[in-house]
């Protein structure tokens, strides 16, 4: 269905491909699934599939890419229309209509489709994408995931063989990732849609792949079955880890695989008691209050973003904020820093208060990297050079220089990852007692999570109060000792996060689902518990 | 037991136009008096049928927005009345000093006497001006102003949706800024009004850029500017018939409008000027493989609604035209304005709609009511 024959693209006024002679073939039927670091050229691959590279993008194409027998480079992407549909990474940002039928209906109109054929296949869209009740709202008012299926809906309605979807869950919670993920496979299922999709969070949808086509980073791309291609690669969900460090074969690359092959893992470390993630505070530390969240009440007109909530925030802390979207995350997070002011209740701060936005990008106003250091000492009255000194620490990856950001480079052309970094850093030049993050994770590949994850537990291990607001329940996992979660604008949950994560079946991480009920929350814990020596019942060392 | 049992009116959304000529049709309307009393009564009729045939839909609630832009003219053209200087009058309310200006300000005083005549006819002056656009309002609460343009000819549907895309633009431009500036006030003081205004203007253009560019990516992914089997060579026929045709009745208009033009500037300029433009458009539109889904037609109800809005402006522009005295009431000296009887009879049909129109569309539907099914499962 889809081929690509010694393909190589190069973006305009760059010296490096981003693709080079990438030979693949997806059959007709198979959902193929993109993975690889930020950077890698998913999206490149992935847009060449429609022909929107290079038509749209410019650059130099060698090569062919073939889609259902039409080659890329004799059609532009608005002819191949009828064969590829494409959904972006931000669903909302593609809409021209304003409402749902209208959205459905445009591919049709564009491609004159007789309006009595239009009108039935609206109906069948509505129906497929379970939307029907959405049909004349107004496409701003829907949530995330609702937006997510209407544009894959008005994707699909032309009735293309193929389907090409950019990351279609980095901005959902879990259960909306879900929710937009089970109609598509449905489809996949159904009518035997050709799939092509690109994913950070592996974990969701590896285990329906039949494909796994991965870019190490160099402009290949190498394809096989997922099984055998993640048992060497850098970038892996966490069930694949467990199963690498259990030694299990073939890898199980589902939860109820895992927890099938899991049975004398189980067994084994149920004698092994649980090591904590953290040792927080570390020895010696007594918590210390910084922030107390009094009975606050915030809202935006008629509706209630945060209901008399209260919360202690300690030092030497990491706090994960959970909930779905919409739940009041966001704005308690600005509350607590005191952007926003509340309607009632107050927010009692000891000390200073840092918080990097979802949109870390609006921060930034000037043309380089440096610039935007020094301006960051200038406002906080740091002494000159601070920014940069903690800008190089946050980037520091032992035995990788590559990783280094150039001082002289526009803030705009970083990855998301070092964009994240410079942001954190301009915020940390004021010395902040309590780091607020919300969502730092979206858009970040697994090494730049782990990064991240490092960063986080560095503040708290210099007795800063973390709070990170994420969807990401394996980073929670990581990081977190402590969760609280929200929903409709009041505290639903509120504890370690062991007791907290493992109960819930939305936001269990997947090493807690296989070996669960006793509270296992990552690969790191397993292996530290497996390194130690079991001792039997009788006390010996085995 | 006798209930009701017809059925409610189905409810669908009225043809864009009908709403518009009906509106424009009030205005007009409105335009040929300034009697007070009749120009109440038209925003009391828009009033009227906003509140009985508007959805919910966000531009159906900027109705009042426009009641709020009425009432902000009458006051500023009232106030300039007063401040301009209203030069001696029959009644004099109140005796301002006048201010003295230089002589090149010939004609123009500031304060000075003020008369009941001329804030009387400030008064009527920005309360006419109110009511036309009060019915401008009226017109954008009935009518999805996209849904026009949707209905526009398709040879016009390049500029159409360039023109929808700019509105949806707007919304998101001003979340954008809020966005951003809640953001900057994240990071300390800053110096000077420029890098104020830097810090805020820089990232929300990155972002606009960004989102056009994704638009633009999605709309030609799905379609958008399809060239079909249109050739280059009809495309420059369409658009060159266009171009002089729309020379055409400019020069037209003006030559019928200013009578010192020359006759072959009239009357003939104006029917090239048409023909080619109906040529232009035919071509154009007939190259535009494209269909619209749920085209809004023309059915009896968008016939009574225009008529609705035709009786009340032709009847008021006759009037008008036969000098009729009670469509100006006297300002000079004041005196109690009438109702005459005629113009409040035809403006009081621009109120049929109200009945007449089916109901609007909702987006989110009812909740079903469990005993109403039942009861008509029933009976």
């Amino acid at each position: 269905m889809i081929r690509f024959a010694q393909m190589s693209f190069r973006y305009p006024g760059s010296a490096v491909p981003a693709l080079h002679a990438v030979d693949l073939e997806v059959p007709e039927g198979e959902l193929a699934l993109v993975a690889g670091s930020t950077g890698t050229g998913k999206s490149t691959l992935l847009r060449a599939v429609n022909g929107l590279v290079p038509h749209f993008t410019g650059g130099h194409l060698d090569g062919h890419v073939v889609v259902a027998g039409v080659d890329t480079r004799d059609a532009p992407p608005r002819e191949l229309a009828h064969l590829v549909g494409y959904v972006g990474q931000d669903p909302a940002a593609g809409f021209v209509t304003d409402t749902v039928e209208e959205e459905l209906a445009y591919a049709m109109e564009q491609q004159a489709v007789a309006p009595a054929t239009m009108r039935r296949r609206v109906e069948e869209m509505l129906d497929l994408m379970g939307i029907a009740e959405l049909r004349r709202r107004p496409l701003r008012a829907l949530s995330g995931g609702q937006q997510q299926r209407v544009a894959i809906g008005a994707a699909l309605a032309l009735n293309p063989p193929v389907l090409v979807l950019d990351e279609p869950t980095s901005a959902l919670d879990p259960a909306a990732a879900e929710d937009a993920l089970a109609a598509v496979l449905r489809l996949v299922h159904d009518l035997g849609l050709t799939l092509v999709v690109a994913e950070h969070r592996l974990e969701r949808i590896v285990h329906y792949a039949d494909r796994l086509l991965l870019l190490p980073g160099d402009g290949q791309v190498v394809a096989g079955r997922p099984g055998e291609l993640l048992a060497a690669s850098p970038v892996a969900p966490p069930v694949v880890e467990l199963g690498r460090l259990a030694g299990w074969h073939p890898l199980p690359l589902s939860v109820r695989d895992a927890r099938r092959v899991a049975v004398p893992l189980r067994e084994r470390l149920a004698a092994v008691p649980v090591p904590p993630v953290h040792v927080r505070p570390p020895d010696g530390a007594r918590p210390q209050l910084v922030v107390r969240v009094e009975k606050v009440t915030m809202r935006h007109g008629e509706i209630v973003a945060l209901r008399e909530v209260d919360l202690e925030l300690f030092g030497h802390s990491v706090v994960a904020l959970m909930g779905r979207n919409g739940s009041g995350k966001s704005t308690l997070l600005w509350t607590v820093r005191g952007v926003q002011r509340p309607a009632s209740g107050r927010v009692r701060c000891e000390g200073r208060v840092g918080l990097v936005p979802q949109t870390a990008a609006d921060l930034l106003y000037l043309e380089t990297v440096a610039a935007e250091c020094a301006q960051a000492d200038l406002e906080s009255h740091a002494s000159p050079g601070t920014c940069r000194t903690l800008l190089d620490e946050l980037t520091h990856r032992p035995g990788d220089p590559a990783c280094r950001i150039d001082l002289g480079v526009h803030p705009r052309d970083l990855s998301e990852g070092q964009r994240l970094a410079l942001v954190l850093a301009v915020q940390l030049t004021a010395a902040p007692d309590v780091v607020l993050l919300d969502e730092p994770t979206r858009g970040l590949d697994y090494r730049s999570k782990e990064q991240l994850a490092g960063v986080v537990a560095g503040l708290a291990r210099t007795g800063r109060s973390v709070v990170v607001a994420t969807h990401d329940v394996e980073f929670a996992a990581r990081i977190a000792d402590r969760v609280v979660i929200l929903g409709d604008g009041s505290v639903i949950a509120d504890g370690p996060a062991a007791e907290i994560l493992v109960s819930s079946p939305t936001f269990a991480p997947q090493v807690a689902k296989i070996l669960g009920p006793r509270p296992w929350l990552t690969v790191d814990q397993v292996a530290t518990a497996l390194r130690s020596p079991v001792r039997t019942k009788d006390g010996a060392g085995v | 037991m006798m209930t009701d049992t017809r059925p409610p009116r189905l409810s669908r959304s009225l043809h864009p136009m009908a709403w518009w000529l009906w509106a424009l049709g009030l205005a007009t309307a409105a335009s040929r008096t300034s009697d007070p009393l009749l120009l109440g009564l038209v925003i009391a009729v828009c009033a009227c049928v906003v509140a009985a045939r508007r959805g919910d839909a966000p531009w159906a609630l900027a109705f009042r927005y426009y009641l709020i832009a009425g009432a902000l003219v009458v006051v500023l053209r009232v106030l300039a009345r007063i401040v301009f200087g209203t030069g001696p009058g029959t009644v004099v309310l109140l005796d301002l000093p006048q201010v003295p200006l230089p002589d090149w300000t010939s004609g123009v005083t500031l304060l000075g006497p003020v008369s009941a005549d001329a804030v009387l006819g400030g008064l009527y002056d920005g309360l006419r001006l109110a009511t036309m656009l009060v019915c401008v309002g009226a017109a954008n609460a009935l009518a999805n102003p996209k849904r026009l343009l949707k209905s526009m000819p398709p040879a016009l549907h390049e500029v159409a949706t360039a023109v929808v895309v700019a509105l949806s633009v707007l919304p998101q431009l001003a979340e954008s800024v809020l966005r951003v500036r809640r953001a900057r006030e994240l990071r300390g003081p800053h110096r000077g009004r420029r890098a104020l205004l830097r810090s805020v203007v820089v990232p929300v253009l990155e972002d606009a850029l960004d989102r056009s560019l994704l638009l633009a990516a999605s709309m030609d992914a799905r379609g958008y500017g399809r060239s079909g089997d249109r050739t280059a060579a009809g495309r420059w026929v369409a658009s060159g018939l266009m171009l002089l045709g729309l020379v055409g009745v400019a020069a037209g208009v003006y030559g019928v409008l200013d009578a010192s033009t020359p006759t072959v500037l009239r009357g003939p300029a104006l029917l090239v000027g048409v023909l080619a433009a109906v040529g232009g458009f035919t071509l154009a539109g007939r190259a535009v493989r494209r269909t619209t889904y749920q085209p809004d037609r023309w059915r009896p109800a968008e016939l009574v609604t225009v008529l609705a809005g035709i009786v009340p402006s032709a009847t008021l522009v006759l009037l008008s035209a036969r000098g009729m005295p009670a469509l100006v009431p006297d300002v000079s000296p004041p005196s109690w304005p009438t109702a005459p009887l005629l113009p409040v009879a035809v403006i009081l049909v621009a109120l049929l709609p109200a009945v007449l129109a089916p109901p609007p569309l909702r987006s989110t539907p009812p909740a079903r009511n469990p005993a109403a099914t039942l009861r008509g499962a029933t009976t």
